[in-house]
């Protein structure tokens, strides 16, 4: 391996690297604005600049100087002190002194910089430039007169997101960053040009003035909003959750995380149940603890066990619907759902429902074929990751579904279910190239898994990944996407009906059952139903406005708890702050009921509950451990029921991305993303 | 130069005639497959010398017919200065240079002849046939004071000149181009002053030629 010097000592490094990669490894720090380790080189902020020799006499710009062998790297010598010096004076001619107003104040990279090479007066004179204010939809704030052209954000919403809607217009001193005309982001991924950008001129519009970043308690956690569990830092201040960030986790999330993630924190504060209820003279009254549980035993013990349902939503925790299982199923109750939504998936081996590839490891897939899948509406980021491995130009990409605007290019199939079994013969350049793909992946939507035959589309998706070889020696690519980040916990808790029990849409039929319990499920038509509505969720939603009682929950961020991501990963997360008003932990409000219906639960904490779930269901301790890291064989023949598809087109079940679920509809922030990506309102409004 | 941006007010749409679009087709074809948002420079330029300057609707439509971002082509249109992003004069369009060679040479007594005449600076008359600016040098310098109208280089510009120039233009015709005192290209005013040596040219000097220069030594005989 090469080997340089960076500031006298000597270091081995990878062919290919650049100076400010070397100096990284030996531990120097090197400033900068437009170098991102995730997007491409440009070279343009000059804040780099070391010295190199053998060399010319005069400082480099470490981010694009490709690093060679024998070279000495010096990072902090007077001519590199006084080089940086200068471009500091000259990013800060035209930056305002604002700070004091400034919503990036103490997270700001030029200020922290400022710190190391600003000069404590200046020299400058004249005016200063002013920029023309700048629409960029509901989430990005704008303040381009700070902004120091560094394009970090037209790089990264060109490359990243594939939506090419930033630009750099004009040139010299008058360039500005700018939508086409004032429109719109219309990426999912748009708001992460906030954290890119290193100084004011993007900045947060929901959380403009809001915060100081030092008075914020800031929680580690894992997100819910889809499938994926991307990492997420909770910003909170006092019971407010104030903002979310994204966290570096390389295996999920890379650092991107998409809006509705980042956003819907808003709704967490409106619509929220925060005290028990109780249906009186139609109408829901507020009740004591103790009252609310009364009602629900009463009609609990009162009914047969075969007369009561319960269906978990798509945002539970795994230890609330563990409790929920160990107390109904000791009761007799067959009839537990997990799949609001009708998912065909459930019985057999655990691979069958789970991302097996990894999200990572799909990096290694060189053709990919999306069933019913809309990977940009349903899991934004882990577009992102289709389209890195699509402009790597090594991944070639077919969907049998929706011809929607994935940011990529594919080979479309065809519309529907029919085409699956198609695809096997029918000589096309894409079949063929899937025959002869080494790493074959199949991406499963939900759309192609909730349909009424989906059990015959089951069958025809795994016959093709059996003839193409999805699952072989050391590479299993039949994934499964998830939408909800409950569903794999549930499915991997057996929260399925059991022999004789009733799935979803049977318990919401009217005269099905007596008492239906609600564990936060709001995506599911309860018009139907007669029974006694037990309610146990966050949000006045759906199914609180059709409920006899309500039992107030914890949001996400107000409780610990597991979630198993679509590739089976437990990931943990964390309580940023407490429960509404008398709102309480999900899984103790189920103990408590427990006691009232004379079936008490042998765990009082939560650590009691997670040893139980832990011996009981072992793939739960494994916490962030994705089971697809090691292929494990996945026997597809024993997949679905061989039948007839019906020939309507896949549709994704995600049909308005800001909108799916009740924190993101209690979202006044996703409320108005949702009318601007449907047209109904425009951005400069 | 002054800040770019779009006109204020624009037309509700844009159409190339299909010469136009016949060009644009030839460009088009130039580029590898994929690679034609490469031909969106000349597509800018037959928009501007179709319309006379470069309306916010053609951007939309040369955008379309490359399948590219219109952001992309915003960001073009914006940077290079030749595209005129504001309607300029009907009849003349007048590019005067006022970088150091010009200016030593009498260009501001030109922009004193432009501003009385015409308009202000970056401004179309008040008729709408005229407009002039004052750009950066276009490599005429031999010929200084140059301004381009229209497509053209009119060199050796003098005060007197240039009225001559506006009012032929206003008359309707087109003058030629080049200097307007009459020398040919850059040549020395009044004729060469040097190489003027007739022997250079009657053959005189010529001498007989030994071995031509660079040839290889003869080899040995086969």
């Amino acid at each position: 391996m090469p080997r340089a010097k960076v500031n006298g000592v000597e270091i081995e490094f990878e062919g290919g690297m650049t100076v400010l990669q070397v100096a990284e490894l030996a531990g120097e720090e090197i400033p900068r604005f437009c170098y991102h380790e995730r997007l491409s080189i440009a070279g343009n902020c000059r804040m780099c600049l070391v010295e190199v020799r053998p060399g010319p006499p005069k400082p480099q710009a470490s981010c694009a100087l490709p690093a060679a062998d024998g070279q000495e790297i010096l990072t902090n010598s007077p001519m590199v002190q006084k080089a940086r010096q200068g471009v500091m004076e000259f990013l800060l001619i035209n930056h305002p002194l604002d700070c004091p107003i400034c919503d990036q104040g103490g997270e700001c990279d030029l200020q922290d910089q400022s710190i190391g090479y600003g000069r404590d007066e200046t020299r400058y004179g004249e005016n200063k430039r002013a920029v023309e204010e700048k629409q960029m939809g509901p989430l990005i704030k704008t303040v381009m007169t700070r902004c120091i052209q560094c394009t970090r954000c037209v790089r990264f919403i060109t490359e990243v997101a594939g939506v090419p809607d930033i630009g750099l217009i004009s040139r010299g001193e008058d360039v500005e960053i700018t939508t086409y005309l004032g429109k719109a982001v219309a990426s999912e991924l748009s708001a992460n040009v906030i954290d890119l950008c290193p100084v004011g001129a993007l900045t947060s519009k929901p959380y403009a003035f809001n915060a100081r970043p030092w008075e914020l308690t800031k929680t580690q956690s894992v997100d819910v909003m889809d499938a994926l569990g991307s990492a997420i830092r909770i910003d909170a201040r006092g019971p407010a959750v104030l903002r979310i960030l994204p966290r570096t986790n390389d295996a999920v999330n890379e650092e991107w995380i998409s809006d509705k993630t980042r956003y819907a924190c808003d709704g967490l504060a409106r619509q929220r149940l925060d005290r028990p209820m109780v249906r009186q003279d139609g109408k829901l009254k507020p009740a004591t603890w103790a009252e609310a549980f009364a009602a629900v035993a009463a009609r609990i013990k009162a009914a047969s066990p075969d007369r009561i349902g319960v269906i978990a939503g798509d945002l539970q925790d795994a230890e609330s619907m563990k409790v929920a299982l160990d107390l109904f199923r000791s009761l007799g109750v067959a009839s537990l759902d997990c799949r609001q939504d009708g998912l065909t998936l459930g019985q057999g081996p655990r691979e069958s429902w789970l991302f097996n590839s990894t999200i990572e490891g799909l990096e290694q897939a060189d053709v990919i074929l999306l069933v019913g899948a809309n990977p940009r509406l349903e899991a934004p980021v882990l577009n992102a990751r289709i389209r890195k491995l699509w402009l790597a130009g090594k991944t070639r990409i077919g969907v049998i579904g929706e011809r929607a605007d994935l940011t990529y290019g594919y080979d479309h199939l065809g519309a529907g279910p029919s085409s699956i079994a198609g695809l096997r013969d029918d000589g096309s350049d894409f079949a063929a190239a899937l025959k002869a793909a080494r790493r074959p992946a199949i991406i499963i939507g939900q759309g192609a898994l909730t349909r009424p035959d989906s059990a015959a589309v089951l069958a025809a998706i795994a016959a093709l990944g059996a003839a193409v070889g999805v699952v072989r020696e050391g590479w299993n690519g039949w994934n499964v996407l998830h939408t909800a980040a409950a569903r794999v916990a549930g499915l991997d808790l057996g929260f399925i009906p059991a022999a004789g029990g009733l799935n979803a849409a049977e318990m919401t039929a009217r005269g099905a059952l007596d008492v239906l319990v609600l564990l936060g499920a709001d995506e599911i038509d309860l018009t139907g139903t007669d029974a006694f509505v037990v309610y146990l969720g966050t949000h006045g939603d759906a199914g609180a406005h059709r409920a006899d009682v309500i039992l107030p929950g914890a949001a996400y961020t107000e409780k610990n708890g597991l979630y198993a991501n679509t590739e089976g990963r437990v990931q943990r997360g964390e309580r940023a702050v407490f429960p509404k008003g008398e709102a309480k932990e999900d899984w103790s409000i189920l103990r408590a009921l427990s006691d009232h219906l004379g079936a008490r639960l042998p765990y009082d904490t939560l650590e009691q509950l997670r040893s139980a779930l832990f011996a009981d269901h072992p793939t739960f301790g494994q916490i962030d451990y994705a089971p697809g890291s090691t292929p494990a064989a996945l026997d597809l023949a024993g997949l679905g029921v061989a039948g007839a598809v019906a020939p309507t087109p896949f549709g994704s079940p995600v049909k308005v991305f800001h909108l799916t679920n009740p924190i993101a509809r209690a979202s006044v922030t996703m409320a108005e993303c949702a009318a601007v990506a449907s047209g109904l309102k425009l951005a400069a409004e | 130069m002054s800040v770019r941006r779009l006109a204020k007010d624009q037309p509700a749409a844009f159409e190339f005639t299909p010469e136009g679009l016949e060009k644009a087709a030839w460009w088009i074809a130039k580029f590898p497959a994929g690679r034609q948002q490469s031909a969106v420079i000349p597509l800018l330029w037959l928009v501007q010398k179709q319309e006379g300057w470069v309306p916010e609707p053609a951007l939309r439509v040369v955008a379309s017919l490359l399948s590219m971002p219109v952001i992309r082509v915003l960001e073009i249109a914006t940077f290079y200065t030749m595209f005129q992003l504001s309607p300029v004069g009907t009849v003349a369009h007048i590019q005067l240079c006022g970088t150091t060679p010009c200016m030593l040479r009498g260009a501001n007594a030109l922009k004193g002849v432009l501003a009385a005449r015409v308009c202000a600076k970056d401004h179309t008359s008040a008729d709408g046939r005229f407009s002039w600016e004052e750009v950066e040098c276009m490599g005429a310098c031999a010929n200084a004071p140059m301004a381009a109208i229209n497509d053209y280089y009119y060199e050796d510009l003098t005060p007197e000149a240039l009225e001559a120039l506006l009012e032929a233009f206003a008359a309707g015709q087109t003058p030629g181009p080049g200097s307007a005192i009459g020398r040919q290209g850059a040549a020395p005013e009044g004729g060469a002053l040097t190489l003027t040596d007739p022997t250079l040219y009657d053959g005189s000097r010529a001498r007989p030629l030994g071995a031509l220069p660079n040839t290889p030594a003869p080899g040995p005989a086969q």
